[in-house]
C-alpha cells in the first residue's frame, strides 16, 4: 500500500515537474500582459519536434538536443509575439483566445503535414532510463531526472526573478504595468524577453515530455487543458503558484489514474472547477 | 431602416430555396439550421451579454441526450420531447449560471471549458444510460405533427427551419426589449450597471438560462432528425466550432450565427474529402484573419462598408 | 439623510478610511476636498458599496444600508458618478438614460415587450437629458459625444435613478474651466430636496457651489464647516500650503 502510494507520489511529482516547465512561461506572461495565449503548447510542440528531428534524423544525443528545443520554442514564440501577438495586447479576451486558437490549429496541421500524425519518439540515453532501486521501489531513472531537472530550473528561475535586475523589472511589470513604465522600465522589451523565455521553457518541456507521454500533433491541444489548469489554479504571474499547482495536478492525475481509473479525467476537471470557484484568481494570484 | 427589413425578408425567403433548388442537400440544410440555432443561442450570451463561453456544447449535448433518451425509452412525439429536452438544458443552465456569472476573464473561460469537459466525461462514464462512447442508437422518431420523416430530409428540414424561425423571433423580441438593452449595458460597461441600480448578476443568469435552453433545443433537433446521439455532441470541438461560426458571421448582430453557420457548414461539406487536420489549418488561418482584419465578423465588415458608402 | 458611523478600511497596511463619521442633512450641497490620495474616491466607494468596509456603518435616511449590495443602494436612492467616464460607448445617450429609468422602474427584466412601448421611460429620459442641455445629442452614441457632454451624461445617468443623495466624483474632471461653470450650474439647478456631495479640487467652484465643506486628509475627516470657516482654518491651510504658510 505504502510503496504504491510512494510510487504514485514519485511519478506524480515527476509529471508535475513536466507540467511546471510547460506552464510557467504562460503564467508569467499572462500575469504580465494579461495576454491569453492558448498557443503556448504549440511552442512546446515545436521544441518536441525539434528534438525528434535532431535525434532521429541527425543522430544527435538526446541531452544535446535539449538546449535546441529551448531555442526552438523561444524563437518561434518571439517571432509570433513580434508579428501578431503584440498587436492584440489591448484586444478583448475573446479576440486573443480566437487568434491563439487559430495559431494552434495551424500548428497542428503543419506538424501533421510534415511529420504525419504518428506518435514520435526520441529516446534518452540508456543510462538515464535505468531503474534505480530505492528501498522496495524501483524508481524510473528518467522520472528522477525530470524531478532533478525540474527543481534545478525552478531554482534558477527563482534566482533569476528575485536576484537579477531584469528579474526585478519583470516583477515590477507583473505587479503594476503602468507604474513600471512610469519608472522608465522598458516593459515591452521585458515582456518580449519573458515571452521568449517562457516559450523556450515550454519547448524544453515538450522535448522532455516525449519519453513520458509521447508526441503527436494533437499535443498542442491535449495538454493545453492541463497547462491552463495549472496557470488558473496557481495564479497568474506566480512562479511559486505554478510550481505548487503543477505538483498538485501531477500527483492528483497520477493518483486518479491509479486509484480511480474509472473516473478518468473527471477528477482533474472537478478539482479545477472547485478550486477556481473557491479562489478565482488562483491559489497565489495577484489580481 | 427599410433596407434592413428587406434583407431580412429576403434571407428567410432564401431559406426556403433548398426545397426547390437543392433537394438532394436537404439533410445538409437541416444541419445548417440546427447549427444556426446553436450559434444563435451562443450569440445571446456572447454577443449581447459578453460572456465568453468555451463550453456551450454542454447544453447542446444535454438537449441531444434528453431527446434521445425520451425517444428511446418513453415516447416518440417529437415536439413535446423537444420542449422537455430544452427545459432540461435550461435547468442545467440555470444551475450553472449561479457560478458562471460571478467570474470574468480567464477564470470564466476556464470554468465554462471545465464544465463542458466535466459533462463530457460524466456522460462518457455513465455508459449504462448514455451508451458511453458509442452513444445512443436504436430509436427512431417517425414523424412530427403527422409529417413523416422521409428519406430525402424534407420533413427534417422543414421541422428544423420552423424551430429555428420561432427561436429566432423570440431572440429578436429579447434583443429589442428592455432586457435586451440591459444585456447590452452589461456588455458595454459592467461597472456602470450596478451604479444605475441594475441587478447585473440576475440579468446574466436569466440570459444564460435562456441561451442554455435554446442550445438544448438545437441538440434535441439534431437527435430527432438523425435518430442518433453521439458523444461528440458534448465535445470541446463542438464548443470551439460554434464559437468560430459565431465570430465568423459576427457576434451581437442576431444574424451573425446564421450567416456563419451557412458559410462554415457549406464549406465543410464541400471540403469533406479533405483530411481533417488540413481543414483545421484553413480554419486556423481564417480565425487569425478574422481577428486581425475583420474583428466584427462578416456582418461587421459589411456594416462598416455600408457606413463608408454613406 | 446620509450618515456614516466610524467607517474603517485598510488595504494591507495602507489606511484609507480612519474612523469616518459624517452626517449629511437633506438638501445640503457638500464639497469634499483634500489632497490627492486622501481617500475621497475610496470613501465614495465605501458609501456606495463597491468596497466593503472593515468596520462601521452606513445609513441612508434611517436605514442601515451597510449590508446592501451596490445596486440595492441605488434603488434606495443613493447614486454616484465616476471620476473617469464610465459610460456605455455604443449606446446612444437616450438609450443609456432610458436604461437607467427602466432599471429604476423595475422593467428591465421584461423581455417580451418592445422598447418603444415604454414611452413614459423614454420621455423621462429625454426630460433628464434636456435638463442637462443634452437634448440635441440624445441620438448620438456615447463615444461620439464631446468629453464635456459625456461628463454631463455621467450625471444624467445618476439623476435618472431619482436619488435622494447624489455623490459626484470630480464631476468637472478634465473639463476646461469655461465649461465647468455650465456643468455646475446644471448641478445647482437640481432639486433642493436632493443632498449632493461632490469631490472637487477647484476652490472657486467649491466656494461658489457648496454650502458646507468636508476636508479629508490621510483617510480622516480633518474638519467640517462652512466655506468661510474652512478658509480661515489653520489646519486646512497647513495641509494645502505647508506648515510654513499656516501662520
Amino acid at each position: 500500500m505504502l510503496t504504491s502510494a510512494v510510487g504514485v507520489l514519485f511519478d506524480g511529482f515527476a509529471y508535475g515537474m513536466l507540467l511546471f516547465l510547460l506552464s510557467v512561461g504562460l503564467s508569467v506572461t499572462l500575469g504580465m500582459m494579461n495576454f491569453v495565449n492558448l498557443a503556448h503548447c504549440s511552442f512546446a510542440m515545436v521544441g518536441g519536434y525539434a528534438t525528434v528531428t535532431l535525434v532521429n534524423r541527425f543522430g544527435w544525443p538526446f541531452l544535446a538536443t535539449l538546449p535546441m528545443a529551448f531555442f526552438a520554442g523561444a524563437i518561434i514564440s518571439l517571432v509570433l509575439e513580434r508579428t501578431l501577438f503584440k498587436r492584440l495586447y489591448r484586444a478583448t479576451d475573446l479576440d486573443q483566445c480566437l487568434l491563439t486558437i487559430g495559431i494552434v490549429f495551424i500548428s497542428i496541421a503543419a506538424f501533421a503535414w510534415f511529420y504525419t500524425t504518428e506518435q514520435q519518439s526520441a529516446r534518452p540515453p540508456e543510462w538515464l532510463r535505468q531503474s534505480i532501486p530505492v528501498g522496495n521501489l524501483n524508481l524510473a531513472g528518467y522520472r528522477l531526472f525530470l524531478i532533478v531537472f525540474g527543481l534545478a530550473v525552478t531554482f534558477l528561475l527563482f534566482f533569476f526573478i528575485e536576484k537579477t535586475r531584469f528579474g526585478a523589472q519583470v516583477r515590477a511589470a507583473v505587479d503594476n504595468q503602468r507604474m513600471a513604465r512610469g519608472l522608465g522600465i522598458d516593459v515591452d522589451r521585458a515582456f518580449m524577453l519573458t515571452f521568449a523565455l517562457g516559450g523556450g521553457l515550454a519547448g524544453l518541456g515538450g522535448a522532455l515530455a516525449i519519453e513520458v507521454v509521447g508526441l503527436d500533433p494533437t499535443f498542442a491541444l491535449a495538454y493545453l487543458v492541463y497547462v491552463l489548469i495549472v496557470v488558473a489554479v496557481g495564479g497568474l504571474g506566480s512562479i511559486g503558484g505554478s510550481f505548487a499547482a503543477a505538483v498538485v495536478l501531477g500527483i492528483s492525475d497520477m493518483a486518479g489514474k491509479y486509484y480511480f481509473p474509472w473516473l478518468g479525467a473527471f477528477l482533474i476537471y472537478l478539482v479545477m472547477v472547485a478550486l477556481l470557484m473557491w479562489r478565482p484568481l488562483g491559489l497565489f494570484g495577484k489580481r | 431602416m427599410a433596407n434592413a427589413r428587406r434583407f431580412e425578408v429576403a434571407f428567410w425567403l432564401c431559406t426556403l430555396l433548398p426545397f426547390v433548388l437543392a433537394p438532394s442537400y436537404l439533410s445538409l440544410a437541416s444541419q445548417i439550421a440546427i447549427t444556426a440555432l446553436f450559434a444563435l443561442s451562443l450569440d445571446l450570451i456572447l454577443g449581447y451579454a459578453g460572456i465568453v463561453s468555451l463550453g456551450h456544447a454542454a447544453f447542446f449535448g444535454v438537449g441531444a441526450y434528453a431527446a434521445g433518451l425520451i425517444a428511446k425509452n418513453y415516447w416518440s412525439e417529437p415536439l413535446s420531447a423537444l420542449l422537455v429536452s430544452g427545459f432540461a438544458a435550461g435547468v442545467l443552465g440555470y444551475a450553472l449560471s449561479h457560478i458562471i456569472v460571478r467570474f470574468r476573464h480567464l477564470a470564466l473561460i476556464m470554468l465554462t471549458m471545465g464544465f463542458g469537459l466535466l459533462l463530457h466525461e460524466a456522460f462518457n462514464s455513465a455508459s449504462a444510460i448514455t451508451g458511453g462512447a458509442d452513444g445512443l442508437q436504436g430509436f427512431r422518431v417517425p414523424d412530427v405533427l403527422g409529417f413523416k420523416f422521409d428519406m430525402f430530409g424534407r420533413t427534417a428540414y422543414a421541422y428544423s427551419l420552423a424551430v429555428l424561425f420561432v427561436c429566432f423571433l423570440i431572440c429578436r423580441r429579447i434583443i429589442h426589449s428592455p432586457f435586451g438593452l440591459a444585456l447590452r449595458g452589461i456588455r458595454e460597461n459592467a461597472t456602470r450597471m450596478p451604479a444605475i441600480g441594475a441587478p447585473s448578476l440576475s440579468h446574466l443568469r436569466k440570459a444564460y438560462t435562456i441561451a442554455a435552453l435554446m442550445a438544448g433545443v438545437a441538440g434535441a433537433l439534431l437527435t430527432q432528425t438523425t435518430s442518433t446521439v453521439s458523444l461528440d455532441v458534448l465535445s470541446f470541438g463542438r464548443s470551439a466550432d460554434v464559437l468560430v461560426i459565431l465570430i465568423l458571421g459576427g457576434a451581437g448582430r442576431l444574424y451573425g450565427g446564421l450567416i456563419g453557420a451557412v458559410i462554415y457548414m457549406v464549406a465543410r461539406d464541400q471540403f469533406s474529402g479533405m483530411n481533417p487536420q488540413y481543414w483545421y489549418f484553413w480554419i486556423g488561418l481564417l480565425l487569425v484573419a478574422v481577428v486581425m482584419f475583420l474583428p466584427n465578423g462578416i456582418l461587421g465588415g459589411l456594416s462598416a462598408l455600408d457606413k463608408k458608402r454613406q | 439623510m446620509l450618515s456614516t458611523r466610524n467607517v474603517n478600511k485598510k488595504f494591507g497596511s495602507l489606511v484609507v478610511a480612519d474612523g469616518i463619521s459624517l452626517s449629511l442633512p437633506k438638501g445640503v450641497r457638500y464639497a469634499l476636498i483634500g489632497p490627492n490620495g486622501a481617500g475621497k474616491t475610496t470613501l465614495i466607494n465605501l458609501i456606495t458599496g463597491m468596497v466593503a468596509p472593515d468596520s462601521g456603518e452606513i445609513l441612508l435616511g434611517d436605514e442601515n444600508i451597510t449590508a446592501l449590495k451596490p445596486h440595492q443602494r441605488v434603488r434606495k436612492g443613493l447614486a454616484r458618478t465616476f471620476q473617469i467616464n464610465t459610460l456605455f460607448p455604443h449606446l446612444t445617450a437616450l438609450e443609456s438614460v432610458t436604461l437607467a429609468v427602466l432599471e429604476r422602474e423595475g422593467h428591465a427584466h421584461n423581455w417580451w415587450r418592445a422598447l418603444p412601448s415604454f414611452s413614459t421611460a423614454t420621455d423621462e429620459a429625454v426630460a433628464v437629458l434636456t435638463s442637462l442641455n443634452l437634448k440635441q445629442h440624445i441620438s448620438k452614441e456615447t463615444r461620439e459625444l464631446a468629453y464635456g457632454q459625456q461628463r454631463l451624461l455621467e450625471i444624467a445617468l445618476a439623476l435618472a435613478t431619482r436619488p435622494r443623495v447624489l455623490l459626484l466624483d470630480e464631476p468637472a474632471a478634465g473639463v476646461p474651466k469655461g465649461e465647468s461653470a455650465e456643468l455646475f450650474a446644471a448641478v445647482e439647478g437640481l432639486s433642493s430636496e436632493l443632498t449632493v456631495l461632490f469631490i472637487e479640487h477647484d476652490m472657486d467652484v467649491v466656494f461658489r457651489f457648496a454650502s458646507r465643506i468636508l476636508v479629508m486628509v490621510g483617510g480622516r475627516i480633518l474638519v467640517e464647516g462652512t466655506p468661510q470657516e474652512i478658509a480661515r482654518d489653520e489646519r486646512v491651510r497647513e495641509v494645502y500650503l505647508g506648515a510654513a504658510h499656516a501662520a
